[in-house]
């Protein structure tokens, strides 16, 4: 009520109130404050006893094995080892789905060979062949990278099909009005109208990829972030775990920013980027 | 034919010594189906000549346009369309992804940025080279399409209802312009259109296609800028042929087929 008092003060003398400046609680506060509260109160609860270390670590104490984990090098060193399985897990899936999308969408013939196995494929949850790909490839990098790739050929095939069936085909007739071959009328007009679509699948294969990693991880591995999770829990520091899940989300959180990039360079004709 | 009408009816039987045309359809039928959306279709277009056609939803004009432009194919028919010709659609149907000039340059080899500036220039957007066209007005939009059509220096230029979604001053101001650049380029141009004012404001030659026929001819031989006198009368007879029998016999019902056509 003062705040809107003053306001109407501000008005009255023409002066403009700052924007923004009655509710700065709820705008820049309000939205930190609940969390802050539940971090407070796992620390005292920690502290307390209340919830014993065996169960969960303390946040202070999580801050501080994370700082520790850094310093000796052992975070960063399997972080790496699991950013290249996701990677090369990724970039496999990926480009199948790219080559298996184009034929499908650009041609019938495609369609009618891919199509329906891409279908058959998309019912079987990937994370069920786990046993099946530790059969025939082992326990090494080998089965883990096959597992992200296998789970992230999907979105990307199937939002770069549909975007490229869902061009609008009078943006097609103008341009073969124009004389563009048919090459030209994929490359002008085809492949940009599905890069949206396209990007959505890309940001599925990205997540469903940290997804991936997390289970494939926990298949006998030497090093990774999986690996420091499955020796933690051995030697029950949950520290360590924490640590480790708070990177899993900063993995997820790089791969969203990293699309969001793409699409802002990518999409910079789309009004609402351009009206930004 | 009465010069103070300043239009004339034409008589099909009446031969006029002409050019070599720059369209020649002989008998041109089209069907999807069962249904004919365009038969036996007789259609002369001169060098330069400024035609409309007029016609309902569903009288096949759309269809007519397409073949004009090549869009559909037509197998087996004596249809002569030149290979220079651009069109301009109801919608501009700009590609979102390109900045303007690469939308007037599209399909074009060559140094096309100093061409797609030059002919941008000419219909009024030299500030809009870079734009994005989805910040573009309707009018300004449609302004692109022309200048799209028109760097490709066509030989026939087709105007699919071009402006029949702008608001009345901005069609007013299109009318000009086009009439402008016509007589700069000299290309012959068909438009469709539904708008009576709009036909007999911009062309040579009147056509009203009715159930895929041409059932009226009408040449305009008054000035541009001259015609309101002659409007009253002109309109009326067009508007009673478009208007015309709703149930002419051996022809089959439009309706929704032809719809899904266009």
């Amino acid at each position: 009520m003062a705040a809107l008092a003053i306001d109407d003060a501000a008005k009255g003398k023409g002066i403009a109130p700052l924007p923004g400046r009655s509710f700065s609680l709820s705008r820049f506060g309000g939205r930190w404050l609940s969390p802050v509260l539940l971090l407070l109160l796992w620390e005292a609860g920690s502290r307390s006893g209340l919830i014993p270390e065996r169960t969960l670590a303390a946040p202070s104490a999580v801050i501080g094995t994370l700082i520790d984990m850094l310093i000796s090098g052992e975070l960063p060193s399997n972080l790496l080892v699991s950013f290249a399985r996701v990677t090369a897990g990724l970039v496999l899936g990926v480009t199948l789905g790219l080559v298996t999308g184009l034929i499908a969408g650009l041609s019938s013939t495609g369609e009618l060979a891919i199509d329906p196995l891409m279908q058959i494929k998309r019912t079987i949850p990937a994370l069920a062949l786990t046993p099946l790909f530790i059969v025939w490839f082992g326990i090494g990098e080998t089965p883990k990278v096959a597992l992200i790739a296998f789970a992230t050929i999907f979105p990307v095939y199937l939002n770069l099909y549909s975007g490229i069936r869902g061009v609008d085909p009078r943006l097609l007739d103008a341009a073969k009005s124009f004389g563009l071959s048919r090459w030209e009328q994929i490359w002008h007009v085809v492949l940009p109208a599905t890069l949206p679509s396209l990007l959505v699948g890309l940001r599925y294969a990205l997540s469903i990829s940290i997804l991936v990693l997390v289970v494939a991880e926990q298949i006998n591995a030497s090093a990774g972030l999986g690996y420091l999770i499955n020796n933690a829990r051995d030697f029950m520091r949950t520290d360590i775990i924490v640590v480790c899940l708070m990177v899993y989300a900063i993995l997820g959180l790089g791969a969203d920013w990293l699309v969001r990039i793409i699409e802002a360079r990518a999409l910079i004709w789309r009004p609402s980027i351009v009206e930004q | 034919m009465d010069a103070r009408l300043g239009f004339s009816t034409v008589d099909a039987a009446v031969h006029h010594p002409q050019p070599e045309p720059v369209v020649r359809l002989r008998g041109f039928t089209r069907r999807f189906g069962a249904n004919t959306i365009i038969e036996g279709l007789d259609l002369d277009i001169a060098p330069g000549e400024f035609i409309a056609l007029l016609g309902r939803s569903g009288s096949g004009k759309t269809t007519l346009l397409r073949t004009l432009a090549g869009l559909d194919e037509v197998r087996g028919q004596d249809v002569d369309v030149p290979a220079s010709r651009a069109v301009v659609f109801q919608d501009a149907r700009l590609l979102p992804w390109k900045p303007v000039w690469k939308n007037v340059a599209l399909g074009l080899k060559g140094d096309v940025r100093e061409r797609a500036e030059t002919a941008l220039r000419e219909v009024g957007l030299g500030h809009r080279i870079t734009a994005w066209p989805l910040t573009l007005s309707g009018g300004e939009a449609q302004r692109v399409a022309l200048a799209r059509a028109l760097v490709r220096e066509p030989k026939l230029l087709l105007l699919d209802e071009p402006f029949a979604a702008l608001d009345a001053l901005t069609r007013y101001r299109m009318h000009e312009l086009v009439l402008s650049l016509w007589h700069r380029h000299k290309p012959a141009v068909l438009i469709v259109t539904h708008d009576v004012e709009e036909a007999i404001a911009l062309a040579d030659r009147v056509l009203v296609l009715d159930k895929g026929r041409i059932v009226a001819e009408e040449r305009i031989t008054a000035r541009r800028g001259e015609r309101a006198g002659l409007s009253g009368r002109l309109r009326e007879k067009l508007l009673s042929h478009l208007g015309g029998d709703d149930h002419g016999d051996g022809v089959v019902p439009f309706g929704p087929i032809a719809e899904a056509a266009e």
